[in-house]
């Protein structure tokens, strides 16, 4: 058992230099890194608890996809039915419960109507599920249910488009190294290492950003919009500067063009010095554009922000180059967010804010440096402890130790995992257990010893008693640290991350490697009497 | 040299036959713990009740009814305030406004960081949490998952691995670990977050340690020691894992020592509870767990066949040559 062959000793050396040598990135300031070869760069992340920094955790209504979904559906149906031949007239259309309904006029054009509104479903599971079912009620009703594999479809994409709206607007932010990533079904996470101030990241990612320009239907009576009606054609949409003093307007519900049709947006300014937003149309937008503002040269049109009327100019004469500038009430800085915004595109689901953690970066430093502290005070206490306590295999537990902690910091370089304060916690107990295994390990030699066993046969059963010891112990913490790992959130992963690392690798360095040394030892003084 | 031993050798404590006081010790302490839970409540932090939390860094020392005063000012509910760390570091908790969302969170932090920068000059906010009532509700429910699963999980492994009586008294052990670190944290009023959860775990894992190698132990000698009596094999397992389960409870009070004293604030919470989960721990492992296993019944002919093999194996290897000690 003492005896150990070339290639054993290469094996187990092998791994531990490698996993020594990639601790030390984490270690060296970023300028030398740089300079390395690829395989060295990677390097422990610190968590945003000790970066400082914005953790948002931003979730999106599911229902409001499905009412998207719904609308979406009406709008197809009615065009759909509308180029039929002959045309097919439906009324009474409603989208109450989740279903839309309507009625189809003529009895005898069911069946096709029924027909061209099944074209437009799609699969939607492997099942053969469709995304709505078409259903014929009481003869003349058709109603049109999403199912729930529709739903959980449009949501899964809606968050697709949506993870890669947030990326484009944070980058255009200008942040360092964001974070963000879907988590279960309709969350996102944000995390931006180094933000002090979450309060303009949160304004960005909150804004749908759904641009769209109407005309401003100027036939509707002004007492009637106060209170909410508009003639046929037309909505009432909410426009807090109004400057007539009603907080409301009404505007056609025809899109003239919308926020899709953008190629770019800055913030700029115009002839007064206010802060507005430049935006340009692509070439169909232009032409859209350009065509309805020639047609109503002098009367007004409605820029509409996310359902809110920002602003309705009066188109002086038609705009033609593709180009136009959004006034409203803008300061420099929310002119900036509205261009961010817009140039990323909107978002397909507005999301709310239901998690935020900030961490100053003083703190976070704070954190580090007293982490640091402790965890050095603690090596040097357990070490002299163990010296103190085992004197010459003391010191061999004592090396492992710190092969150990190098080994932990180079594999979550490797695995790219992230260091938080309770992994510091983490890693501070990792180094009271690793100990436990050369504890159980040296008590079982100095059983032996007392037992009579020779010092050979004493380190050779000492090794193997206590392995089969130190194998189940770990088993039973591994099972609790992988629990933690699937469960936990923030804070208890950080810490079940450091902890299965070091119950993977101290069982190697306690185990393994000191066997090795030990046995090393033991063949080249061949001792008669061991101190332990 | 002479080396430090902690426990001598040949140490032989009657651990079984103070199980009756042992055992109505425990009881006594578990029906505590878990009077001061219900009864005083637990200091539940913003991750577990939902909230906001603005941690403020004064630059001299600061009374907190000072603070409470000026935030009572601003109309944004009930504030609730702890000094944390040092006498000028304050935790402030606020509750969430019941509506308009994350627009209206940020009213409230901007309203407080307004009012507290006019009033106290230099004040710095070093930490904000805002945890929305549906989250901190699913905080909950994972973390308590994550206790009760552990549990179970490492109960059910030592029952397959060992006997059931192994099983029902580790897990016996390990619910009186966490009743204890719980009425802990009653009686200290201790912010009680996902930190402390992890501790918890840790706890779990911690005792469970313990409690195997002492089962280990006990499983060997009842192979080696068929006919020996169930009580005095089981001192005689405690008395022997025992320097051991010392040192071990000293290195790693070493380590949480270090980081209570100098691990910084935010982890204060978190180092205490896991001292004194490994205080529990071991006493829970030494006193009760082992103890339990001849209440509940455990004899040695359950594994009388395997063991006598074993036994058998086992000497053929002590009397085999020498090979280890070849160059």
């Amino acid at each position: 058992m003492l005896n150990f062959s070339r290639w054993a000793v290469f094996a187990i050396i092998l791994p531990l230099a490698i996993g020594v040598l990639c601790a030390v990135p984490s270690f060296l300031p970023d300028s030398v890194v740089t300079r390395l070869p690829g395989f060295m760069q990677t390097r422990v992340n610190l968590g945003l608890d000790l970066s400082g920094g914005s953790h948002l955790l931003l979730e999106a209504s599911t229902q409001d996809v499905a009412k998207q979904r719904l609308t979406n559906m009406e709008e197809q149906v009615r065009t759909e039915l509308r180029r039929a031949d002959p045309r097919i007239a439906i009324g009474d259309i409603s989208s109450r419960d989740g279903k839309l309904s309507f009625m189809v006029r003529e009895p005898s054009q069911v069946d096709a109507a029924v027909e061209r509104i099944r074209q437009l479903t799609q699969g939607a599971a492997l099942t053969g599920q469709r995304d709505f079912n078409v259903e014929v009620v009481n003869s003349s009703t058709i109603v049109i249910t999403p199912t729930s594999a529709g739903i959980s479809n449009a949501v899964k994409s809606a968050m697709e488009v949506a993870t890669e709206v947030i990326r484009k607007r944070i980058d255009e932010m200008g942040t360092r190294e964001p974070t963000i990533q879907q988590q279960g079904d309709n969350r996102i996470v944000v995390q931006v290492p180094g933000l002090q101030d979450p309060k303009a990241l949160k304004d960005l990612l909150g804004q749908t950003a759904k641009l769209e320009f109407k005309l401003v239907d100027f036939t509707a009576n002004p007492a009637e919009v106060a209170q909410g009606r508009a003639p046929v054609g037309s909505e009432v949409l909410p426009y807090p500067d109004n400057p007539s003093g009603v907080p409301l307007i009404a505007v056609k519900r025809q899109v003239m063009v919308s926020g899709e049709d953008l190629t770019d947006a800055t913030q700029g300014y115009d002839q007064s010095n206010q802060a507005i937003v430049n935006i340009r149309f692509n070439g169909s937008g232009g032409r859209k554009f350009g065509q309805v503002t020639s047609q109503n040269v002098n009367r007004p049109f409605a820029i509409i922000l996310d359902g809110k009327v920002l602003s309705a100019p009066n188109i002086n004469e038609p705009i033609l180059g593709g180009s136009a500038q959004i006034s409203g009430n803008f300061t420099v800085e929310s002119a900036n967010q509205l261009a961010i915004a817009l140039r990323s595109g909107k978002l397909p689901v507005a999301l709310t804010v239901v998690e935020e953690r900030t961490v100053g970066p003083g703190l976070g430093a704070d954190s580090i440096r007293a982490g640091l502290i402790a965890s050095i005070i603690a090596v040097v206490a357990v070490a002299i402890f163990m010296f103190v306590s085992y004197g010459r295999f003391g010191m061999y537990a004592n090396l492992a130790v710190a092969i150990n902690v190098a080994v932990i910091l180079g594999v979550m370089g490797m695995l790219g995992a992230t260091l938080t304060l309770p992994g510091i916690a983490g890693f501070v107990l990792t180094i009271g257990t690793a100990v436990d295994a050369n504890v159980l390990i040296y008590e079982r030699i100095r059983e032996e010893r007392r037992r009579g066993r020779n010092v050979v046969q004493a380190i050779e059963h000492g090794y193997k008693e206590a392995s089969r010891t130190i194998f189940e112990a770990n088993v039973t913490h591994a099972i609790a640290g992988g629990i933690m790992l699937a469960l936990g959130s923030g804070p208890v992963k950080g810490f079940a991350i450091v902890l299965l690392i070091g119950i993977a690798t101290s069982v190697f360095t306690a185990v393994t490697f000191t066997r090795m040394v030990v046995a090393n030892w033991v063949r080249r003084t061949r001792p008669t009497d061991i101190t332990i | 040299m002479k080396l430090l031993k902690l426990v001598p050798d040949n140490t032989n404590i009657g651990f079984v036959v103070m199980r009756k006081w042992a055992f109505a010790l425990t009881a006594l302490l578990t029906v505590l713990a878990v009077g001061a839970t219900a009864y005083k409540g637990l200091n539940m932090g913003v991750d577990f009740v939902g909230g906001l939390m603005i941690e403020a860094k004064f630059p001299q020392n600061v009374e907190t009814d000072k603070v409470r005063a000026t935030i009572g000012t601003l109309g944004v509910g009930e504030s609730s305030l702890q000094q944390f760390g040092d006498p000028k570091t304050v935790q402030i908790r606020l509750p969430l406004p019941e509506q308009g969302g994350a627009g209206a969170a940020n009213a409230v932090v901007e309203k407080t960081r307004n009012a507290m920068t006019a009033q106290f000059p230099g004040v710095t906010f070093s930490r904000y949490d805002t945890v929305s009532g549906k989250v901190s509700g699913e905080l909950i429910q994972n973390g308590v998952l994550a206790v009760v699963l552990a549990i179970l999980g490492i109960a059910v492994f030592s029952w397959f691995r060992y006997e059931w009586q192994f099983g029902v008294s580790t897990f016996v052990a390990i619910v009186h670990d966490v009743l204890m670190t719980l009425g802990f944290f009653a009686v200290t009023q201790l912010e009680f977050d996902l930190n402390i959860v992890a501790a918890v775990l840790t706890i779990v894992g911690y005792s469970i340690n313990d409690k195997m190698v002492i089962d280990d132990r006990i499983r060997e000698n009842m192979r080696k020691y068929r006919k020996m009596d169930m009580k005095a094999l089981i001192d005689l397992s405690v008395n022997e894992t025992l320097p051991r389960t010392v040192m071990t409870s000293v290195t790693i009070m070493l380590a949480l020592g270090a980081l209570l004293l100098f691990g910084g604030h935010v982890l204060r919470g978190f180092t205490a509870a896991m001292m004194l989960g490994i205080i529990v721990g071991t006493y829970s492992s030494v006193y009760v767990s082992s103890s339990l296993l001849i209440s509940l019944g455990l004899t040695p002919m359950s594994s009388e066949k395997k063991a006598g093999k074993a036994n058998i194996a086992a000497q053929a290897e002590r009397v085999g040559p020498r090979d280890g000690a070849q160059p």
